[in-house]
């Protein structure tokens, strides 16, 4: 399985507190890597140095055998980022946004390109409208599109479905396992959903203080912690390391 | 009324100054530098009050060069602040884009912004006043130009403030232009300010821009080194204010402050 995803020894100290300490791992092609780990553990840190915004103090990201920190604009073409604490202009109409994302990263046929996203994330009943006036779920699907546009074959999602209905919520993880098949993507899955993760991820890092402290399947960490599900691993794990702490 | 809820809200605003410098200096600020302004606007017409006279338009031919370097500092910082409030400025920064990429889309878009805003103004001022600007003839061009470039100058310097501090520099963005108005002898000559101001104004390209407009519509003479002056100290100063900037996002990058850049 080749690896689209290196991430070797990577650290983040800012001034004295260490946010990451020399974590390694490797995302696959094709493959959903699930990231947890409760809030302030180094996730967004971690993520952030992935995509070239923020500088390691120590450690590399290699990205289909490239340093990021060498190469960081080539491989940003080929990258794209969701979380619930980024938005796209609001007085722009979602088509608007779209267009202009899809010429900063270069894409050939954008109108095309946006047709295609409109019809599989059912944006077309508002694609002509405000980005700020939409629903939650309405621009969480946005969000994906604007994602999507330049095809990427690596994508980082922190919590997609944060604070969406389970219809809608469902409706982005079928379509997030369904699109990462078909164009064999990397994904590295930030979330506080345990039932998300579980189905979306063959891998999982349980992360803590800005170290990994576990690694596996989901269904290996739940038989090894001996737990009935992943929330319980993730709960027993933090406490343990909250206690060691 | 509750004095308690009174004074939780006063509460909210007191712990958000008290936090900030920029917005404590801000305070201080306004006052101080419209003082100074027009302290030097009245001793200029105290001392020269035939100055301008039988030269019609002389003041509002500088008002409206000020308002264009104004006008064209501002829209380069407010496309930069836009993005900061309405929370797009991660994306923008993970999108393959260069930084001399950004500082060119803003340069022109800053360039749009600011003519539309100014073209209706300077249209009026014909059929209001009888003056037009275009009375400064080809020179008109160079000193557009140079005030343009120093606009930009100045727009860049406080947008890497913003990309290095975030939003808390907005203020210093609103209030830099001010801090120049006084020096830069916009309406009155440079022998008005005292000796230590004098020579810190002849370090600043407004005073050259500033003096042509006047050497043109009071003497009706066209004097080419203060345009060459102007330009020789608008290019070191643009040169700093680009280095500035990939310092800032450099510095941004180490200190992580391109990451949900906002509130």
């Amino acid at each position: 399985m080749q690896k689209s995803v290196i991430v070797e020894n990577l650290s983040k100290n800012y001034f004295k507190k260490e946010a990451v300490k020399e974590i390694s791992f490797t995302i696959n092609e094709n493959e959903i890597l699930g990231l947890l780990g409760p809030n302030g553990c180094g996730k967004t840190t971690t993520i952030a140095m992935m995509l070239g915004l923020l500088k390691p103090s120590n450690g590399r990201v290699v990205i289909h055998g490239l340093d990021i920190e060498k190469n960081r604009i080539s491989l940003l073409h080929k990258m794209n980022f969701i979380s619930p604490y980024i938005e796209l202009p609001k007085k722009l109409s979602v088509k608007e946004n779209l267009i202009v994302y899809g010429k900063l990263y270069g894409v050939k046929f954008i109108s095309e390109r946006i047709e295609y996203l409109s019809e599989k994330l059912r944006l077309e009943e508002f694609i002509n409208k405000k980005t700020g006036e939409l629903s939650s779920g309405q621009k969480n699907r946005v969000s994906l599109a604007k994602a999507l546009i330049n095809e990427p074959s690596i994508l980082f999602l922190d919590e997609p479905t944060a604070s969406l209905d389970p219809e809608t919520g469902d409706f982005v993880r079928s379509f997030i396992e369904k699109i990462s098949k078909e164009k064999k993507m990397s994904i590295l899955l930030a979330s506080h959903n345990m039932d998300e993760v579980k189905r979306l991820c063959k891998n999982v890092l349980m992360m803590n203080n800005g170290v990994i402290i576990d690694k596996g399947t989901p269904d290996d960490l739940i038989k090894k912690h001996g737990k009935r599900n992943l929330e319980e691993v993730f709960l027993k794990l933090n406490r343990n390391n909250h206690e060691l702490k | 009324m509750s004095l308690n809820r009174i004074i939780g809200l006063f509460l909210r605003h007191f712990f958000l100054i008290k936090s900030s410098l920029p917005r404590i200096l801000d305070l201080i600020y306004w006052p101080t530098i419209q003082i100074i302004l027009w302290g030097f606007i009245s001793k200029f017409f105290t001392a020269y009050s035939d100055y301008y006279n039988n030269t019609v338009g002389v003041i509002l031919t500088c008002a409206i060069l000020y308002d264009f370097l104004f006008r064209s500092s501002i829209s380069f910082n407010m496309l930069f602040l836009e993005e900061i409030w309405s929370r797009n400025f991660t994306n923008l920064f993970i999108a393959p884009m260069r930084i001399s990429e950004i500082i060119t889309a803003l340069v022109g878009t800053a360039l749009i912004r600011t003519l539309i805003g100014l073209v209706p103004a300077i249209l009026i001022t014909s059929p209001l006043f009888g003056i037009s600007i275009l009375n400064l003839g080809v020179p008109l061009f160079f000193l557009f130009l140079s005030l343009y470039v120093f606009g930009i100058t100045l727009g860049l310097f406080v947008s890497s403030g913003l990309l290095r501090y975030g939003p808390a520099f907005e203020n210093i963005a609103w209030s830099s232009l001010f801090l120049l108005a006084p020096l830069g002898c916009i309406y009155y000559p440079i022998e008005i300010l005292p000796d230590f101001f004098q020579n810190v104004a002849r370090g600043l390209p407004l005073v050259y821009i500033f003096e042509e407009a006047r050497s043109i519509l009071v003497n009706q003479v066209v004097n080419y080194s203060n345009i060459k002056n102007a330009f020789i100290l608008n290019a070191i100063y643009l040169f700093l204010g680009v280095s500035l900037f990939y310092y800032s996002f450099s510095q941004a990058r180490k200190k992580g402050s391109l990451i949900n850049i906002g509130e």
